[in-house]
């Protein structure tokens, strides 16, 4: 919450985030002047009661959802300032995605949907493919390129996904209760993946869950209510003195 | 990503074969029905084009097209010879007339009188006979197709067919078929019974005025276009060459006996339900994939590439549709060649119909378009 450290340590910077949605007697204020600071090498869990605007905020973050007002800034670029081009350019090369519901494309291989943002960023697709494999690989999933998302059970559908939003080594990964689809024991092994292979010098993660079994993987979490950050604490133990 | 687009597109098997099977169903009526539509319009001036020695054509000024039979006098054919740049000039009889088969049936026919010299203007093809037996007392030819259909014999009980050698009787007057020819079907109706000039003027009820062609050829040198203005411009009849009747008799066939707006409302149809069946079929499609291109764009697909997916997953469906049904078009017109169907498909109607096919994919695939580039990114995120 404080801006008091150095630029260069924070991968995201949000100062007195604003987003609406609607108009008139159905408006509805999602995001009520949000500060929040991602560092750098920091797994940051956001959560919160559903509807409290954990969800926005992360769009806003990662550039695919305008705030009304305040500043949000990405590794110092700040997504107001860019064009649409510039922006779709730079979220493409910065950001990756992991979704609650995988969102693979169910007619591609598990290495052609990991295969799909280097692809975007213009890669041929031999290349593109053979580095999704590898990729595939450090996920444990080497022996499943060919499959389709079809034949693949949800952790390892899962997985198919961080090695997406992973391959073309992306500054911040933002993902959406990546473990609410999955058991336990899966849910856990994905949490050490994305650890593992996700965070670096200068990398970030942001997780949206409502799932407490993967608290203990975060460096700090953030609280959300009401579309306001009501504390940022750096273990899952701290919010239950609360 | 047009791999991509590719495999999204033909991933989804059912919405895929809907698409194409949408588009084919159009095109094949787009082509089809244009092609027996230019067939009937080749088979009205299928009989023009048969006489094909003589340059011009010279009628009465009223005379519209091939079957518009008005009558001139005599003396019209000596006008013609004696304009400049005509090589020369014979009389043709046509009109309609009553004829009695061996069996007993009566059938209204077109009897047509070639120039007794020259036999100019008769029938290309033969399968029995020659054109110079006209030449032989009574002597007729009939047309091979006539002979199971207006010329048919039902009364006969040995169902046989007639043949060379076989009398008929023409307006009372004794007739001996002396050879059977073969043409082009033609649009006019009506067995088309060849004999010579003066046989067909005593043999055709008595009237005034009984030259109703007169056939000409331009000298050597000359353009036939020229003679036939010089001859309107001496004679004040109407002299026509070749193309120049061809198309007259096609365009009074369109103008006046319907055929353009029957076909061309069952063209329409078959467009505009390509277009409702591939449209619908392609938004759904689209709607079923909406989430995967939000996921892309979340990616940082930007619009511009997202279009080139969708135009390519249309012009797919839109080929292998329209290669389906024109090929099926074809293969019925192959195989109804022989039929009365009237099928002709020049160079100018596969390049409509894929016009007409692409018109239906833009508009089919327009809708799709618009709600994938309206879609949010933001979206990825909802469940």
């Amino acid at each position: 919450m404080t801006l008091a450290e150095p630029q260069t340590t924070l991968a995201v910077r949000c100062n007195d985030v604003v987003k609406t949605y609607g108009s008139g007697n159905s408006k509805v204020t999602a995001l009520r002047g949000v500060d929040l600071d991602v560092r750098t090498n920091e797994l940051m869990m956001l959560v919160g009661p559903s509807g409290c605007g954990k969800t926005t905020l992360i769009s806003v973050i990662a550039g695919i959802l305008d705030q009304d007002s305040g500043e949000c800034e990405v590794f110092n670029h700040n997504f107001k300032q860019m064009s649409a081009g510039e922006k779709t350019r730079y979220r493409g090369q910065t950001v990756g995605f992991v979704f609650q519901a995988f969102n693979l494309l169910p007619t591609l291989t598990a290495a052609e949907n990991a295969s799909i943002p280097l692809l975007i960023n213009g890669m041929k697709r031999k290349e593109a493919v053979e580095r999704a494999q590898a990729t595939l690989s450090r996920v444990g999933l080497g022996d499943r390129g060919h499959s389709l998302p079809a034949q693949l059970s949800g952790g390892q559908q899962q997985r198919v996904a961080i090695a997406r939003a992973l391959i073309h080594g992306p500054k911040l990964i933002v993902c959406d209760e990546p473990t609410s689809a999955l058991d336990a024991t899966t849910g856990h092994k994905v949490m050490e993946i994305l650890r593992e292979v996700a965070l670096g010098e200068d990398r970030a993660l942001i997780i949206v869950t409502h799932d407490s079994r993967i608290f203990e993987f975060a460096d700090r979490i953030a609280q959300m209510n009401d579309g306001q950050i009501v504390k940022v604490v750096d273990s899952h133990m701290e919010l239950d003195k609360h | 990503m047009l791999m991509i687009a590719l495999k999204m597109l033909i991933g989804d098997r059912a919405k895929y074969i809907a698409l194409v099977a949408g588009i084919a169903f159009a095109a094949l009526l787009i082509t089809q029905q244009a092609s027996i539509f230019a067939g009937f319009t080749r088979r009205a001036g299928s009989w023009i084009r048969g006489v094909n020695y003589p340059d011009i054509w010279v009628t009465d000024q009223t005379m519209e097209f091939s079957d518009d039979l008005k009558h001139m006098s005599d003396m019209k054919l000596h006008r013609v010879r004696g304009v400049q740049g005509v090589a020369w000039a014979v009389p043709m009889f046509k009109g309609i007339i009553q004829v009695r088969l061996p069996d007993g049936t009566q059938k209204t026919v077109r009897l047509l009188g070639l120039d007794d010299a020259t036999l100019i203007g008769g029938p290309p093809e033969y399968v029995a006979g020659e054109l110079k037996d006209l030449r032989q007392d009574a002597a007729v030819l009939v047309n091979q197709a006539d002979l199971v259909k207006d010329l048919s014999l039902p009364r006969d009980p040995s169902g046989r067919k007639l043949g060379v050698g076989d009398r008929i009787v023409i307006n009372d007057n004794q007739a001996r078929i002396v050879g059977i020819y073969r043409s082009p079907k033609e649009f006019f109706w009506g067995s088309l019974i060849y004999t010579t000039y003066s046989r067909a003027l005593a043999w055709a009820p008595k009237e005034r005025n009984r030259l109703t062609y007169v056939l000409a050829k331009a000298a050597p040198g000359e353009d036939p276009t020229t003679v036939a203005r010089r001859i309107e411009a001496q004679t004040g009849l109407l002299a026509r060459t070749n193309a120049e009747f061809d198309r007259a008799t096609i365009m009074w066939m369109i103008n006046n006996t319907g055929i353009l707006p029957n076909f061309g409302i069952t063209i329409a149809l078959g467009f505009v339900i390509g277009a409702l069946v591939a449209g619908q079929t392609f938004y759904s499609f689209v709607l079923d994939n909406l989430r995967s291109f939000a996921v892309l764009k979340a990616m940082g697909l930007s619009n511009k590439r997202v279009l080139m997916m969708l135009v390519l997953q249309v012009v797919i469906v839109g080929s292998v549709g329209y290669g389906l049904g024109l090929g099926l078009a074809s293969v019925v017109g192959y195989t109804m060649r022989d039929t009365e169907i009237a099928f002709f498909m020049p160079w100018v109607i596969p390049v409509f119909g894929a016009v007409g096919v692409l018109v239906c994919c833009m508009l089919a695939g327009v809708l799709g378009m618009i709600r994938v580039l309206r879609v949010e990114p933001a979206v990825v995120f909802k469940n």
